[in-house]
């Protein structure tokens, strides 16, 4: 069976990105799992009270992502299917989106990754440019940019 | 007639105004020369009076760096391939990366230590003194190794996953773990309760420079001079924007500090190698006058024993190798095994003193400006600023705005070490702990009013008794301290730890 890794975020764009591969998901029978980034950077200059809290800062940013992003996302998928089935499955990992989803397909050995074109861009990513133009020029696997 | 009347009116007020600064240096003097007749301790020996604690520092730096094979150098490739993460994998316990530990750890040491200390140290003892700093900072390496390994060795993990570590818990259970555990137990507590006190004269020591430099920039005018007279309102500025954040609970100054900590360094640097590059045929001279200075050293107080004990006293002010505070930062890395941490931290003195340091002694001595007629009244920061000011005139602005900076971000860490020593001794007191900040925040308004000489005796004196307490610790866990780092260099080179593959590091967590 194949497999689809999709990246998502609180954006619209990620939305229609996982609707893109739900689609084929459905018509083909692939397994879908969604990823969640959670951006983290291990080259920080952190103040020592902050590292001290960071086991427990790093525990209720998972859980905040769990309710707010991945929860609502598996219900609006179950909607969507309307009683297909479809084997989905969700991860939510630290890191540099697009570094930590190029890793996540290669070490779960998908067959094709599909983000949105425009996710919760702010002025940095404007200036240096977004996790789906990076994923086109590193991703280790196929790459799906969904407009 | 009228100018005179006018300007004795203007002296009366001086007096008024100063009384509060007098009031201060009046009981603070006596009580930093009582702490430091205690601490510094000298026997007389090779023709001068040596300083027992600094002895034992310069023992202790060379004992290890022997014992440890000489692992501070050998290792410092290893070192930075361990701050790039590639040893890191995902499921070892922490959750701050080796970078992280390391720049927090950096942040809290790069201070007026590297910029006031050392022009103090050449000062006194002459060029030679920054020969013998960098042999401080290179022992330093392996002290640092040494007591960073056994944080991350014996530190306490709890079930929510966050981290105690630190002096307090190596001596305790480490001793214990050797059947010491009452000597283990009293190094433990005397180190913290010293803790307590050495960050409040860290803290006045960096409170006080940075008001010196505020003052020398700003001029003789009328602004200039209110503030030479009420250093004591730039103090209360200090520890008013220090309680908004230790008190008041305002992280998020704190958080911009640390992040222009780094950069601020770099512009410093930047700015000595200005002053050097400036003075580019006085190079040759200013390194002989260095190296010969470290040998056959003229006109120092006690000949070459005399610089050696300054520059190992200024080094070890500057990167508090042998002290134990910055173990405290190192504990919370992720990994899972001491060691590495060991050789991360190994690269704080080499940062912190042989690179910073080094540029400042280099700026000083090329410039000539330890040798004024008055370097011994104005303090080490204003012949630092001297430096930059003979090369580029308003580069002392710049240095005013980096030694505020440091000295705020020393400030704040030590106010968490303090902190941490408090803790240790009186667990979760909030009133106590309220009680300890307002002192904390005094001795930054006192730090701010009193002359250099008192605070920097307070300051050294509360320093090096950690060191002691801590030092004597390290030699109870010598053995263990080598079986941990030595077996670590085995297995890494007969290939039992390997690089970890970029999908399986820590990042991905």
């Amino acid at each position: 069976m194949e497999s689809v890794l999709v990246g998502v975020d609180r954006s619209e764009g990620s939305r229609r990105a996982v609707r893109f591969a739900l689609e084929r998901s459905r018509v083909n029978s692939w397994r879908m799992t969604v990823a969640y980034v959670i951006n983290w950077s291990q080259y920080g200059f952190p103040i020592p009270e902050d590292n001290e809290a960071r086991p427990l800062q790093r525990k209720a940013e998972l859980e905040q992502a769990q309710t707010e992003v991945i929860d609502p996302l598996l219900e609006w998928i179950k909607s969507e299917l309307r009683g297909d089935d479809v084997d989905v499955t969700s991860v939510i990992q630290h890191g540099r989106p697009s570094e930590v989803l190029a890793d996540i397909a290669q070490a779960g050995r998908f067959d094709l990754l599909v983000v949105g074109r425009t996710g919760d861009s702010n002025l940095r990513t404007a200036i240096f440019g977004t996790t789906s133009y990076r994923l086109v020029q590193h991703s280790p696997i196929a790459t799906v940019v969904v407009p | 007639m009228t100018t005179t009347s006018l300007n004795h009116a203007s002296v009366l007020a001086a007096e008024e105004t100063t009384g509060i600064d007098a009031t201060l240096e009046k009981y603070f003097g006596p009580f930093a020369d009582w702490l430091a007749s205690i601490v510094f301790y000298t026997v007389p020996a090779f023709g001068t009076d040596v300083p027992l604690i600094v002895g034992w520092l310069v023992v202790c730096g060379v004992f290890f760096t022997i014992y440890l094979k000489f692992l501070n150098v050998r290792g410092m490739k290893h070192a930075l391939h361990l701050v790039q993460g590639k040893y890191t994998p995902a499921d070892a316990i922490g959750e701050v990366s080796h970078f992280q530990a390391l720049s927090t750890a950096i942040s809290s040491t790069v201070g007026l230590g590297n910029i006031a200390g050392v022009a103090v140290a050449i000062t006194l003892g002459g060029p030679g003194a920054a020969f013998w700093m960098t042999v401080a900072g290179f022992v330093g390496m392996t002290t640092k190794m040494a007591e960073c390994t056994m944080a991350v060795k014996y530190r306490h993990v709890h079930e929510d996953g966050s981290i105690s570590g630190g002096p307090m818990y190596y001596l305790r259970d480490g001793l214990a773990a050797l059947n010491r555990a009452g000597i283990g137990k009293f190094l433990a507590a005397a180190w913290a309760l010293c803790m307590m006190f050495a960050a409040l004269g860290t803290n006045a020591f960096q409170s006080n420079q940075a008001t010196q430099q505020l003052v020398d920039v700003s001029g003789d005018g009328a602004i200039g001079t209110w503030m030479a007279d009420n250093r004591w309102a730039i103090g209360l500025t200090m520890a008013l924007l220090t309680g908004a954040v230790i008190l008041g609970g305002i992280k998020s100054i704190a958080r911009v500090t640390s992040v222009m900590v780094p950069f601020m360094a770099i512009l410093y640097f930047l700015g000595c190698l200005t002053v050097i590059l400036g003075n580019l045929g006085g190079i040759p001279g200013a390194i002989a006058d260095i190296i010969t200075g470290a040998f056959t050293p003229e006109g120092v107080a006690g000949g070459v024993v005399g610089s050696l004990i300054v520059g190992f006293q200024r080094a070890t002010f500057s990167n508090s190798a042998g002290v134990g505070d910055a173990p405290i930062a190192h504990s919370q890395v992720r990994t899972n095994r001491p060691a590495t941490e060991g050789f991360v931290a190994s690269l704080e003195p080499f940062v912190d003193t042989i690179i910073i340091c080094n540029m400042t002694a280099l700026a000083v001595v090329v410039t000539g400006t330890w040798q004024g007629s008055d370097v011994g009244e104005v303090g080490g920061v204003t012949i630092t600023s001297r430096a930059f000011e003979s090369v580029v005139s308003w580069f002392p602005y710049v240095l005013a705005v980096a030694v505020l900076l440091f000295a705020y971000s020393t400030i704040l860490s030590n106010s968490f070490y303090g902190m941490k020593g408090f803790g240790y001794l009186f667990g979760d007191n909030r009133t106590a702990e309220n009680v300890y900040k307002l002192v904390y925040l005094f001795f930054t308004v006192i730090g701010a009013a009193v002359a250099l000489g008192p605070v920097i005796l307070f300051a050294d004196s509360a320093f090096f008794l950690l060191a002691l307490f801590n030092v004597v610790g390290l030699y109870f866990l010598a053995k263990v301290i080598r079986r941990e780092i030595v077996e670590y260099w085995r297995q890494l080179h007969n290939g039992e730890i390997q690089e970890v593959s970029p999908e399986e590091r820590a990042k991905l967590r």
